[in-house]
């Protein structure tokens, strides 16, 4: 075409970014890759090829790690740990400042790499990607200074084993490892078998920027390595990937005292309502579900518009599909690349050619010849019951229906398992900022999509998973309290001679919707003090009365709505009326067992009481420092329904110790009782019945916490478990909260000291909220 | 799409501005003007990552820059403008860029756009571009404030037409649309535009001046609706001219404008756009936002006075492959 042809059809022409220096860099390696481990690479054993996914052409042969490359990068990480955590924050500052520095300066590379090995336009690997990497590890550079200062009662986890995905290769290598590094851990991380070259570019800047040996360990290879390091002596498991493997490794973790975080799937609605700047909001969907071609958790993959502006707004969206450029990712004005692998491609077009619902709309483009290439397509007319209106597809699908109301807007939006991100397009702040935190979601953003920053938590609710990326929350991951933890001692109940100490039976029962309910079973056992005396008898809860106990609890969600106010305002209520009969309590205490504590143990739950009455309206969210104009808020959320098995001894404390933050933060409770000395429980019913607190928000179960454990844990209506048992239940806990992904804090069978600070704080708050960052961008 | 091989078929393509029938307006729609919403951060995000996603090399960019001369409005609105400073601005409007390098280019006899003047200058312009097609746009109606008597811009604007001005370039009362007052607005629009009979109206909206793009939008919609030919952004006097951002609210219109009226509304930015980066990445916008038929001059022009001078020099770089200096080129 000579300059003339091109000024009479002004194409755009091919502008390709060359390729060269990060071809050179995978020669200069062999072109193929071991592992890194302790600081080293290990000989090359050419499993698989990595590939480009534009071309299908081999980029690079890389390893499979074997079980003894994870022993020994384990070792290595294992033995660098201490050194690194003990060189003090602003060593590790250092180190951190250096990485970034690193990756800025050869930020060409890593985009152009990056496009190589996944397909996703140098666009985003240049503009997103990379950048969002290099400020990832400044910010925790700086969070690794501040460490000591700020964190004074944290310290690492040890080694954290680290799963990345292909959809962000590098990106998510930095969330993971930043942190990490930030706070004194060392790592093992495996990224995606798709695309690993990136990683393996990371552990040569690790060395330039003087990361001792062992402190990043980086194994290559499929599946079957991820769960060699899930299995391998390591102190926390970070995973984000699909709710699949996510649940997988949930059981697998179950009851060995790992950490664990979680960042999965999505399927995150897109809202628009028909005050919004329309024009605006189709271009939000380009960001939102054709950013690297749709591959991303968090894409605004589900639609919603509302129906007056719904016929318009798809035309305007059709309109614009069409104007999407979609081709070899290096080309500098390409807006669609290729999926990163076949597998996915078939994936993808197998799911929407078996969709049969709606009307499907493509791109009106040209897709290349060859390369694994999908058209941006939208689906409109579905609804909830379709299966891509609740499937994850990962790929440049959008599926979308209507609405009528703000309300059927955010029942729509919350019908699905996941809870990751969420989109909400209005002029009116009122209808937006009304929309935002009822959103089951951890990030929403607001007249914009797609905004990540290292100082925002990133992560979500429901089956996306659980745990905080970025921010000062996503420290809580990568950290443990100092302090260390004694082994729990069992207590067995105590038996007795059948004589009743009160000659008038008092029948003590459980507690479900605000009324005294007998056990669904009919069974009760014989509660005796220490002295023997037949103190009296405690109903045996059973799965049924869980049941009835959750179901009280949700038909009491108007408590998360409650002003942290009027929570603080009943929580002193209770304390007042406990104090009442605070030696009734006592007597009681002392009755069940044995020794003279109990008056100790009352004052404290008073104590306790106030305390969480303080924090109620205190524990504040946070507006974020990000690079914007706008807010981004962190906003503590309850986290829904919680049910605690209650420890053994201290039964009145430990049970307020566990009732009052959950309260206080706007959850309602299933309480499994002090499983040897109930008694006390059943009491403390009567005073909530005095105390104004609403039915449902407290629901006190009595029995074998072995048996309520498993039924708790796999209730999908439930979204936390704790247990505090004397018995180790944490096993059976975690493995049954693989279900729904619920969030679990289990105590491994280690105990806490309940008449002291361990049994109180930010702790238990952090347990009982959910941060929620919601995006505003301003300006007028 | 027209073909451009010769110098008088580039000036062809001038005048294709009277093949595309003139937005005839309609009754003011308060609804529709009531409707219109533009939410400033996502349109300065959209902006701000455009230039990330559209990249034109090597001939394409040539072209482009080629493109960019012809939409040109070449101007001059000084208070020290002379007959003979006019001349030597028609003379370069007429031969834009050294004839051996159009040449080189396989583009010669390549005009911008217009040249657009004062009042005053447009005899001299009229006779210094007479036979080379390129139509003289007039600043009219007061120009740059537009607070002379209503009556005299009505006037200024048909002396104008009669000295041989095809193009007239008022400016709106921006204290309308300050006041919300959108009828007050259509009218005067309405009777400036009858006023130029058939000479074409370019409606100035003063942008830096509205306050809002809320404002931006909803002055471009009702001045389209009044039967403006084009929207302009700014006077180049204002402390704010030609922004992207505004520039995307207003190409917004036009094409929500076109999409119910099956009317096309031209669009000029003015002011502020000195780089020949900045002319591709206009010219980008519009191509993604209202299609490959605006990228002619009957419907896209640049009010630029220094933008030629930096393409000119992006051009011989271009055909050399060594940066080029500024006195290599004539003055216009």
């Amino acid at each position: 075409m000579t300059v003339k042809d091109i000024f009479e059809t002004m194409e755009y022409g091919l502008a390709p970014e060359a390729a060269g220096d990060a071809l050179a860099w995978i020669v200069d390696q062999g072109a193929s890759f071991g592992h890194f481990i302790d600081g080293k690479f290990t000989a090359p054993t050419k499993d698989f090829h990595s590939r480009n996914p534009a071309t299908g052409e081999t980029l690079a042969d890389l390893s499979q790690a074997t079980q003894s490359d994870i022993d020994a990068a384990v070792k290595a990480a294992r033995a660098a740990q201490p050194k690194w955590a003990k060189s003090g924050g602003h060593a590790r500052a250092r180190v951190l400042y250096a990485i970034a520095r690193l990756l800025q300066k050869h930020s060409r590379l890593f985009a152009v790499l990056e496009t190589l090995d996944n397909g996703k336009p140098i666009r985003e690997s240049r503009d997103i990607d990379i950048p969002l990497a290099q400020r990832h590890f400044y910010y925790h550079a700086g969070m690794a200074q501040l460490m000591e200062a700020e964190l004074p009662d944290r310290s690492a986890l040890g080694v954290c084993g680290q799963i990345v995905p292909w959809n962000f290769p590098l990106l998510m290598l930095a969330w993971k490892i930043a942190p990490a590094l930030a706070m004194g851990n060392t790592v093992v991380l495996k990224p995606a078998e798709y695309t690993s070259l990136t990683a393996l570019l990371f552990a040569d800047i690790c060395t330039q920027a003087g990361v001792p040996k062992g402190v990043v360990n980086i194994v290559t290879g499929d599946g079957a390595v991820g769960e060699m390091i899930v299995n391998a002596e390591v102190d926390k498991i970070a995973f984000t990937g699909s709710t699949a493997v996510g649940r997988r490794i949930r059981e697998a973790t179950a009851g060995t005292g790992k950490a664990l975080t979680l960042e999965l799937g999505g399927k995150s609605p897109y809202i628009v309502f028909d005050d919004a700047d329309l024009d605006s909001a189709v271009e939000g969907l380009v960001d939102a579900i054709w950013f690297n071609q749709g591959q991303v958790c968090c894409a605004g993959s589900r639609l919603l518009v509302q129906e007056p502006v719904a016929d318009a707004f798809y035309a305007k969206l059709r309109a614009r599909m069409d104007k999407l450029r979609i081709g070899d990712p290096l080309d500098k004005s390409i807006d669609v690349g290729a999926v990163v692998d076949p597998i996915q491609l078939e994936t993808i077009t197998k799911m929407v050619a078996n969709n049969t619902s709606g009307e499907t709309y493509q791109s009106q483009t040209t897709l290349p010849a060859t390369g694994c290439y999908y058209p941006p397509t939208l689906i409109t007319g579905l609804n909830s019951a379709d299966t891509l209106m609740q499937e994850e597809i990962f790929g440049p699908v959008l599926v979308s229906t209507t609405f009528r109301t703000p309300s059927e807007a955010v029942e729509l939006a919350n019908n699905t398992r996941y809870g990751l991100a969420a989109t909400v397009w209005s002029e009116n702040v009122n209808l937006a900022l009304d929309i935002a935190p009822k959103l089951a979601a951890g990030v929403v953003w607001v007249n914009a999509t797609n905004l990540f920053d290292a100082a925002a938590g990133f992560g979500g609710v429901r089956e996306s998973g659980f745990g905080r990326e970025g921010g000062w929350e996503g420290l809580l991951a990568y950290t443990k309290p100092n302090a260390g933890a004694k082994p729990t001692k069992p207590i067995a109940p105590f038996k007795g001679d059948d004589a009743p100490t009160d000659p008038l039976d008092r029948t003590a029962k459980l507690y479900i919707g605000g009324k005294q309910a007998r056990p669904d079973g009919g069974y009760s056992r014989k509660v005796y003090g220490k002295n023997g005396a037949l103190l009296g008898q405690s109903s045996l809860a059973n799965r049924k009365d869980l049941r009835n106990a959750v179901e009280a609890a949700q038909a009491a969600k108007g408590w998360a709505k409650t002003t942290g106010h009027l929570r603080a305002q009943i929580l002193y209520y209770i304390a007042e009326n406990l104090s009442a009969r605070a030696d009734e309590f006592a007597a009681r205490l002392n009755a069940m067992q044995g020794g003279r504590t109990g008056a100790k143990e009352v004052e404290t739950s008073i104590q306790r009481l106030f305390a969480y009455a303080a924090w109620a309206d205190k524990y504040d969210g946070a507006a974020k420092g990000v690079p914007l104009r706008g807010i981004a808020l962190a906003m503590n959320e309850p986290t829904g329904i919680i049910a605690a098995l209650c420890p053994d001894e201290a039964p009145l404390l430990g049970l307020i110790s566990c009732m009052a933050p959950a309260i206080a933060m706007g959850n309602r409770v299933v309480l499994g009782a002090s499983e040897p000395f109930p008694l006390a429980a059943t009491d403390f019913y009567q005073v909530l019945e005095t105390s104004d607190v609403p039915a449902g928000v407290v629901n006190i179960l009595t029995g074998d916490h072995a048996e309520l454990a498993p039924h708790m844990a796999k209730h999908l209506n439930v979204d936390a478990v704790w247990s505090f048992s004397g018995k180790d239940l944490s096993k059976q806990i975690e493995h049954g909260a693989a279900g729904n992904l619920k969030r679990t804090w289990v105590n491994n069978a280690t105990a806490r000291d309940w008449m002291s600070a361990d049994g109180e704080g930010r702790t238990f708050l952090q347990a009982a909220t959910e941060v929620k960052t919601i995006w505003v961008p301003f300006g007028e | 799409m027209h073909v451009t091989t010769t110098h008088s078929e580039t000036q062809s393509a001038n005048q294709l501005q009277v093949t595309e029938p003139r937005n005839p307006g309609m009754a003011l729609d308060m609804d529709w003007v009531r409707r219109v919403q533009a939410n400033t951060s996502a349109i300065e995000g959209r902006c701000a990552t455009l230039p990330g996603r559209r990249s034109i090399k090597k001939d394409h960019q040539a072209a482009w820059l080629l493109k960019a001369i012809s939409l040109i409005d070449l101007t001059t609105l000084s208070g020290d403008d002379t007959e003979r400073r006019v001349h030597r601005l028609c003379a370069k409007a007429r031969q834009p860029v050294r004839a051996e390098m159009l040449e080189a280019l396989g583009m010669p006899g390549l005009t911008t756009g217009a040249v657009c003047v004062y009042h005053e200058m447009i005899p001299a312009a009229v006779s210094a571009l007479q036979g080379s097609g390129i139509p003289v746009a007039a600043v009219s109606t007061g120009f740059p404030a537009g607070l002379s008597p209503f009556h005299l811009r009505l006037q200024e604007i048909k002396e104008s037409v009669s000295a041989g001005a095809a193009e007239i370039d008022i400016v709106i009362s921006r204290r309308h649309v300050l006041e919300g007052n959108w009828t007050a607005l259509y009218d005067e629009m309405a009777q400036m535009r009858e006023a130029c009979g058939a000479a074409h109206v370019k409606a100035i909206l003063a942008t830096g001046e509205l306050g809002t793009l809320r404002n931006v939008a909803r002055a471009s919609l009702v001045c389209m609706m009044a039967g403006a030919d084009f929207i302009k952004t700014s006077t180049g006097k204002e402390s704010v001219n030609a922004t992207l951002p505004v520039s995307l609210v207003m190409i917004r219109a036009i094409r929500e404008y076109f999409e119910v009226t099956g009317h096309r509304v031209g669009y000029k930015p003015a002011g502020g756009i000195s780089k020949a980066k900045d002319a591709l990445v206009y010219l980008s916008l519009i191509k993604e936002e209202l299609g490959d038929r605006w990228l002619l001059p009957d419907l896209f022009r640049f009010g630029a006075s220094s933008l030629l001078g930096d393409i000119e020099r992006q051009l011989e770089h271009h055909l050399t492959g060594a940066y080029s200096a500024g006195y290599r080129h004539a003055i216009g």
